[in-house]
């Protein structure tokens, strides 16, 4: 009996340490300039100009949306807009976040990937999952040309393939501008929008590549303009590089970039 | 209906034209590499194909290791084989290596074949922003210095540097970041230029890859490589060098192969050849460079061409008289304008022939005037073999069997009928500036490897080939249908 009460106590006393642990892992503060460190850091000025080259390096990212596709075959014209149209949150196409605010999401769920594997697990066997998430949004610089969100999901311990990005920034104008062109790359499916006007479609199985598609002109009006995307990956490596180019190929530059 | 049937022929004479020929099977494959009079080419996967002579493939070469998309090259009297451990991983981890062995020889057959025990020169880990996967070799033929360039969509291409007596990688070299967003990376060097080369799109989706072969090009063996518009191959630039081609679809994975100077061909695989089945197989063209680019050049189509001296633009021609077409003499200014306009008829092969004598005839160059003794039916003769990338031809006066020879003097005239001896065949290069060498399979007599030379305007003859003489090159122009 007494023998029985020990192994009682051990099972029940390690069950309570590794709830805690499990616990204590759950509510801990990512540093994200630790966790992200390398390709991002948090905003800390109140604006930025674009890079030399135009580049856009300040965005507002929301953690990734779930949304698994094990093969990069299927983003056509047609599955990517309407994949992107479904309202994952609230005033997704007019929201214009700050730093930390939440969002409540119903996604589907997905297996933690195995980096030991080839190929994403599946999860079709039985139909969607689909799980309840708070998502947040992170005021971020890249380090570099181009948005690594790849590397936004995998530093913040997120789901890395089959996700949906969301990412909005403001570009501030001391005049119109006009006959400037939208100009994207990414090496997977996406729409764009200024100011609610949709201006891009990007399907396929794509390769990030700087000017891989450009908009029609349009003009950056005096004051704020909304730029916002969604990247929706398979397998593989996700990132983006975004900015203006005028009618040569120039890099657009005379505007400041803030998050809000 | 005709017309159908002329198409028809065409799409099935596209198929000698176009694909390597015999068991082609291959994906992946390293750049084509001689050996003891032999071709081999490596794929993913433990084996690869041997060729005896270039157009004729079939497996049989080993590769040791397994593992993906090698590459080879031959250094001293040694060949360098380099592979990745994995095919890449795409929804997984990225964890891989690069290996590289020797080997005395590539002839299995031989009792010095056996590889050394491989080495590892590079890696990445399972969670960092490259996929060792796809490498590509250059020997610096400025400075005798050995690269490997490897990786794949996830992340970066990168470069290492390798001793190229040891095959190891030199000690203390860092990998550096020369490309992103691409696959089956290598480098090739010309005129003061490094050439980064990669394969945009999608592979192993059959007839639906949308693989593609770019270049960017340096100044500098470590780049930055730039494209034609000025984009970064490290931020996703790339120019085109060939795409898909009709039922040949996806190529990817580049290789170099210098013949000699002026004969440059590319190797590669197609993901998906539709007229087999969809297969991935062995793809090899001229290479061509165009103001400082590589550019895939066009597999040689069955046809009718005059065949044009670049020396001077005179055609090859019969040594035959000239026979005036008729009802074309209008004369100039005597008021005949205001009669309606009516088109002439061309002359026909019916008008002439019967001219001609039925022996030997000359061959000769002459102006051009799309005269039945000027047209060339160039036509495969799939039995006879061929050479590194294509068939052997007959060239044959259109409409008839008058076929182009060389003889015992080492010159060249025509023979009533072709019978398909060696004389009767010939080899078609297109060169790396896009005209076309021209040569016989062989001359009865001689061992000289002769070339169709235009020594003087109207005098074609068989002469040594000289890539800087345009006495030597030929264009084929004015294509029709075989009739």
């Amino acid at each position: 009996m007494k023998y029985s009460i020990k192994i009682f106590l051990s099972l029940f006393l390690s069950a309570l340490v590794a709830f805690s642990a499990a616990a204590q892992k759950k509510n801990a503060k990512i540093d994200v300039a630790e966790a992200l460190k390398g390709y991002f850091t948090p905003v800390t000025t109140p604006s930025v100009t674009p890079d030399a080259e135009g580049f856009i390096r300040r965005w507002m990212i929301l953690e990734p949306i779930s949304k698994p596709n094990s093969t990069n075959r299927v983003f056509t014209d047609s599955y990517t807009r309407e994949n992107l149209s479904v309202e994952y949150f609230p005033n997704q196409l007019t929201v214009i976040p700050k730093d930390g605010d939440k969002v409540k999401v119903r996604m589907e769920y997905q297996p933690p990937v195995d980096l030991t594997a080839r190929r994403p697990a599946g999860n079709q066997q039985d139909g969607p999952k689909y799980v309840d998430a708070t998502l947040t949004w992170h005021a971020l610089d890249s380090d570099h040309f181009f948005i690594k969100l790849f590397r936004f999901a995998t530093g913040l311990g997120k789901d890395r393939y089959g996700v949906i990005f969301w990412t909005v920034t403001v570009i501030n104008c001391e005049e119109d501008i006009e006959n400037v062109r939208l100009s994207v790359g990414s090496n997977k499916a996406a729409m764009w929008w200024v100011n609610g006007q949709e201006l891009l479609l990007l399907s396929g199985d794509r390769h990030m590549g700087v000017d891989s598609a450009v908009s029609e002109r349009i003009t950056l009006k005096k004051g704020r303009n909304i730029l916002r995307g969604a990247t929706m990956n398979g397998p593989g490596m996700s990132e983006i590089c975004v900015r203006f180019i005028d009618d040569y190929g120039k890099p657009v530059t005379n505007y400041t970039i803030t998050c809000n | 209906m005709k017309r159908l049937t002329i198409i028809a022929a065409m799409l099935l004479s596209g198929v000698l034209s176009f694909a390597q020929t015999g068991a082609p099977f291959i994906h992946d494959p390293s750049t084509i590499v001689e050996c003891d009079g032999k071709y081999y080419t490596f794929g993913t996967g433990s084996g690869g194909l041997i060729s005896e002579d270039g157009w004729s493939w079939h497996s049989g070469a080993v590769r040791s290791g397994g593992g993906a998309a090698p590459d080879a090259i031959k250094i001293g009297n040694k060949y360098l084989v380099v592979y990745g451990t994995t095919g890449g991983g795409m929804g997984g981890g990225h964890a891989s290596q690069i290996m590289t062995m020797w080997n005395k020889t590539l002839d299995p057959d031989s009792p010095d074949f056996r590889y050394t025990q491989a080495v590892l020169v590079a890696e990445s880990l399972v969670d960092e922003d490259c996929n060792a996967i796809d490498p590509g070799l250059l020997l610096d033929p400025t400075t005798g210095r050995l690269w490997c360039t490897y990786g794949t969509y996830f992340g970066h291409i990168r470069q290492v540097e390798l001793d190229p007596v040891t095959g190891m990688r030199v000690e203390g070299n860092e990998a550096i970041d020369i490309g992103r967003n691409m696959e089956a990376s290598t480098m090739m060097y010309r005129d003061g230029w490094y050439y980064l080369l990669g394969t945009h799109g999608t592979c192993c989706d059959g007839v639906n890859s949308t693989y593609n072969i770019v270049v960017g090009r340096s100044r500098s063996v470590n780049g930055p490589f730039i494209d034609n518009v000025g984009r970064s191959m490290i931020q996703g630039g790339g120019k085109s060098v060939i795409t898909t081609e009709g039922r040949l679809v996806g190529p990817g994975h580049f290789g170099r192969f210098i013949e000699e100077e002026g004969v440059e061909k590319m190797s590669f695989h197609w993901e998906a050849d539709m007229d087999q089945g969809g297969r991935s197989v062995l793809g090899i063209r001229p290479l061509l460079w165009k103001d400082g680019w590589p550019v895939a050049g066009e597999a040689f189509r069955e046809g009718t061409y005059a065949i044009q001296s670049v020396r001077s633009g005179y055609a090859l021609e019969l040594e035959v008289d000239f026979i005036r077409a008729q009802g074309a003499n209008r004369g100039f200014g005597r008021g005949g304008d205001a009669q309606p306009v009516a088109a002439i008829e061309a002359q026909k092969l019916e008008d002439v022939i019967s001219t001609w004598p039925e022996g030997v005839i000359r061959a000769r160059n002459g102006y051009y005037m799309a005269r039945p003794w000027q047209r060339w039916s160039i036509i495969p003769v799939p039995e006879a073999g061929g050479y590194l990338g294509g068939p052997y031809y007959k060239i044959i006066i259109a409409g008839t069997e008058r076929a182009l020879a060389a003889n015992s003097k080492a010159e060249v005239e025509t023979v009533p009928a072709f019978t398909g001896a060696d004389e009767q065949l010939w080899r078609i290069d297109q060169l790396t500036d896009g005209t076309f060498r021209i040569m016989p399979k062989s001359i009865p007599g001689h061992s000289e490897p002769y070339a169709l030379v235009s020594l003087g305007d109207s005098s074609p003859t068989l002469a040594p080939f000289d890539f800087h003489n345009d006495n030597c090159k030929w264009d084929f122009r004015f294509f029709y249908p075989v009739e």
